[in-house]
């Protein structure tokens, strides 16, 4: 097979530039592969994270040619011919060449409110398999963190981290609220701290989602008309106070400590 | 009480490893009311844990009524060819439900029954379908609801932090440890009053493997250098099921759910060849016939089971012959077909992940084509010689669970009892380390001359200006192991492994690296390397001692089973505690099992 160029960013925080890296294809390689022959020849020291390199970590994200991917799983030979350009995730600092500072997304997990389950009978919970369907879809999530690199609520506006969640913990807010068991309220929180107003549902989480969860359709857009009923809706009001189980106020919801 | 001049933090409870027994020890402490720290070298949610596809394995008689702990317990006894610690096995196969409905309250969605309970698959070894599941990607969820669980208790979690080397106190006890941060490359210590390894297995030292860079036994390592024993290291499980093309995918895992689900196993000249590999301990609970065995799919009274579904070292090892007698693939596998016995949107909804694995990878369609498959470097039942109630090692302050630990799997894992052991076992490391610490037997100070060794080793590659490039050592050593310490052993071939071994002791110590100690992979490597060599060292010595073929150790010049040797372990001990130091083993004698627990395993003969 012919050669192949790997245009790949390199420096730390203070800066860096593209260094090229021309070396031959092998049959079946993925992007990954080719960053690794890489490292175990000629740059030793070429920072990428990686873990399982079979899509079910998300350790290795990176941008390739420019689209945020998992390196595991971007077959050469499905990229256009000529140079491959490698760069790290834009949304995160840099720590070092492909590896980048995902803090912000822990942190934003830190502030998730756990799940409020009742007391568990004898034999354990009965839950049917339509009802956890839809959470279990959002519990596809790898991590990966490409939703957030590529929602611009946050690429193009560094501030917005201050009170913004991201795709990944709409997701995550989206699960508890319809999970069968959860006895929490956190619609308030996800309008007034998590930021779910500032989406304006462009969809580009959902393309990049490595494991296809419609993170918009299925998560935000639901959340968003949860939140919205649960502030202007006098029926939603009225239904929440006759409810056979009540959930906890959102101030309550902040500070539940885990059962 | 200690004055370390590097970043130094102070835990009641340390744990090493984020994985599910490392976040299942650390809720349990937590909840003990002490303080805990977990240091693990990647980022939280990442560890190997996640790779795990099948399912966790509880007697809760979900599908199976006549299912309970019992039969759990000698299946997993047989399984392991006997060379359990029978206690160990006795309380995961007790254990094991509440530690799964246990997940639920802390927000697990298992896949559901018709009536609304958790949904149970069959898979290798279990006489009943047991195995609790979402779809096939129950690690995945395993490590993300203990995640959620750990961070929302507020521990603290020390990410991409690798640990070098145990500390212990002036009375010997284990006191902590010291680490770098990747990140930074800066040395960080940890004092502790107990210490709990959850590091996981050592599958990176084998060329083909599923395992992630990670799985360079750290742990293991370390706890001997501490002073602890290792038993069964020569029992490495190699998965029956891994890819083997494109070669850059070679030994990707390939869930066993695939023939829990009805998949089976073909040669080139598409004949179901497990029929021919029953051996006489499984012939009476064995389909005779293929309508045998598939009237056991639909109705478990209707048939026995497919010898597809015999324990993974049975399968791993015919595999392995029909590919030798040249009946494999062309790549140097054999089929595993489920497209023409199950229905396309039954594999889809079934087996998401496999589907996605290969269309992605291979641009194999599993609903159309057959997968071609081959044995691949997995799992390791040896680990840290542990009690099975305490999971305390045999160094004071010292606890041991999940893949780290040896013992409950003896000779071989059955399929789904891997992410049921890091539950029970982390909780009761947990509770093992908790009572430790709350006794006051704690370490009372911190070997700063210990720190200081290890610093100076993990930093001597800087100083070289010329040596060897790790990842060339790395690649040697997994060609090395996988051509003389693989599926199949034989002495000499043994005897030639370990001469080699120490060839590359020599040559680690002459490592140099490029760059500077911030998020360098190749000073990392070399930090990993001297992990490798130990547990290499110690799986090549024990698979020379043991002359007899048992579960994940098979060998060609002993190729049966000698009762002899069913009635210890080999414990390996470092002489001197340094990487470098040579590795003894003696013979550890089985735990003599109570009478009504050997009338469990008579009844099933």
């Amino acid at each position: 097979m012919a050669d192949v160029t790997m245009r790949i960013w390199r420096g730390d925080s203070s800066g860096g530039d593209f260094e090229n890296y021309t070396l031959a294809q092998n049959e079946g390689e993925v992007v990954l592969d080719v960053i690794h022959r890489i490292q175990a020849t000629e740059a030793p020291d070429l920072a990428c994270r990686w873990n399982c390199k079979a899509g079910k970590c998300g350790s290795c994200a990176a941008e390739v040619n420019g689209k945020p991917r998992l390196m595991c799983m971007t077959r050469m030979e499905d990229l256009p011919e000529g140079p491959v350009t490698v760069t790290p995730m834009k949304t995160f600092p840099i720590i070092r060449d492909l590896v980048t500072d995902v803090s912000f997304n822990y942190a934003m997990a830190e502030k998730v409110p756990a799940l409020l389950p009742p007391p568990m009978p004898e034999g354990g919970y009965r839950m049917f398999q339509e009802d956890v369907e839809r959470g279990q879809e959002f519990r596809k999530c790898i991590e990966c963190f490409m939703c957030q690199d590529v929602c611009h609520v946050i690429r193009d506006h560094e501030d917005n981290k201050q009170h913004y969640a991201g795709p990944r913990f709409f997701i995550r807010y989206a699960e508890l609220e319809m999970h069968p068991l959860d006895q929490n309220d956190r619609r308030e929180l996800v309008r007034e701290e998590m930021g779910l107003g500032y989406c304006n549902i462009t969809k580009c989480c959902t393309e990049v989602c490595p494991e296809h969860i419609h993170i918009t359709d299925n998560a935000i857009i639901p959340l968003k008309e949860r939140v919205v009923d649960a502030n202007y809706d006098p029926v939603a009001w009225l239904g929440r106070k006759i409810r056979r189980r009540t959930k906890r106020t959102p101030a309550e919801a902040a500070v539940q400590p885990a059962p | 009480m200690t004055t370390s001049p590097y970043e130094h933090h102070d835990y009641d409870v340390l744990i090493i490893g984020a994985g599910g027994a490392g976040l299942r020890a650390a809720i349990e402490a937590k909840q003990r009311g002490l303080t805990v720290g977990i240091v693990t070298k990647s980022l939280l949610g990442k560890a190997h844990t996640v790779m795990a596809e099948g399912g966790m394995a509880a007697a809760m008689g979900n599908v199976s009524e006549e299912d309970n702990w019992m039969v759990h317990f000698r299946d997993t006894m047989r399984g392991g060819k006997f060379l359990n610690n029978y206690r160990m096995a006795e309380l995961h196969a007790k254990e094991s439900p509440e530690r799964v409905w246990e997940l639920e309250q802390w927000g697990a969605l298992f896949d559901r029954t018709k009536d609304g309970k958790i949904l149970q698959r069959d898979f290798g070894g279990h006489r009943y379908a047991r195995l609790a599941h979402v779809g096939d990607r129950t690690g995945l969820e395993l490590i993300r609801t203990l995640q959620q669980k750990v961070v929302s208790m507020g521990t603290d979690v020390f990410m991409e932090c690798k640990v070098l080397k145990l500390v212990h106190d002036s009375d010997g006890r284990v006191a902590g440890c010291v680490a770098y941060w990747r990140p930074t490359g800066e040395i960080v210590t940890f004092s502790a009053k107990a210490v709990i390894i959850a590091t996981g297995g050592v599958g990176k030292s084998w060329k083909f493997t599923s395992n992630s860079w990670e799985g360079t036994g750290d742990g293991h390592a370390m706890a001997l250098w501490a002073g602890a024993k290792l038993i069964d290291m020569e029992c490495i499980q190699f998965h029956p099921t891994g890819m083997v093309w494109p070669l850059s995918v070679r030994g990707l895992l390939v869930t066993e759910g695939v023939r829990g689900d009805g998949g089976v196993l073909r040669n080139s000249e598409g004949q179901r060849f497990m029929f021919n590999y029953v051996a006489d301990m499984f012939r009476a609970e064995t389909a005779e016939s293929e309508e045998e065995g598939d009237r056991w799919y639909d109705d478990h009274a209707a048939g026995r089971r497919p010898p597809e579904l015999l324990p993974r070292d049975e399968v791993a090892r015919a595999i392995n012959t029909e590919v030798k007698a040249g009946r494999g693939t062309p790549h140097g596998g054999v089929y595993l077909d489920i497209a023409t016995r199950r229905s396309a949107e039954f594999i889809r909804r079934r087996l998401p992940s496999m589907y996605h694995q290969f269309m992605e990878l291979a641009g194999v369609d599993i609903t159309r084509e057959s997968m071609e498959i081959g044995p691949t470097c997995h799992y390791i039942m040896g680990g840290v010689q542990v009690d099975a109630d305490s999971a305390a090692t045999s160094v004071p302050g010292l606890f041991a669970a999940g893949e780290a630990a040896g013992g409950l799997h003896g000779a071989n894992r059955l399929g789904g009892n891997s992410l049921s052991d890091l539950v029970v076992f982390g909780r009761r490391a947990g509770m093992g380390a908790a009572d430790y610490v709350e006794s006051g037997q704690g370490a009372r100070s911190f070997e700063m001359g210990e720190v200081e060794g290890a610093v100076r080793e993990a930093l001597a590659p800087f100083e070289r200006t010329s040596g060897e490039n790790p990842y060339d050592i790395q690649r040697d050593l997994q060609e090395m192991m996988q051509a003389n310490v693989g599926i199949i052993r034989t002495g000499s071939e043994l005897e030639e492994a370990k001469v080699k071994l120490e060839e590359f002791v020599e040559r680690v110590k002459n490592i140099a690296v490029k760059g500077g100690r911030a998020y360098n992979p190749g000073w990392n490597l070399a930090t990993d390397l001297p992990s490798m060599l130990t547990v290499s060292r110690c799986t090549a010595l024990a698979a020379s001692l043991r002359k007899e073929s048992r579960g994940g150790h098979t060998r060609e010049d002993f190729p049966k089973a000698d009762p002899e040797f069913a009635k210890f372990n080999f414990a390996l001990s470092s002489d001197g505690g340094n990487w470098d130091s040579p590795v003894s083993a003696a013979q550890s004698a089985l735990l003599a099992m109570p009478d009504d627990l050997k009338a469990l395993l008579e009844e099933a003969k």
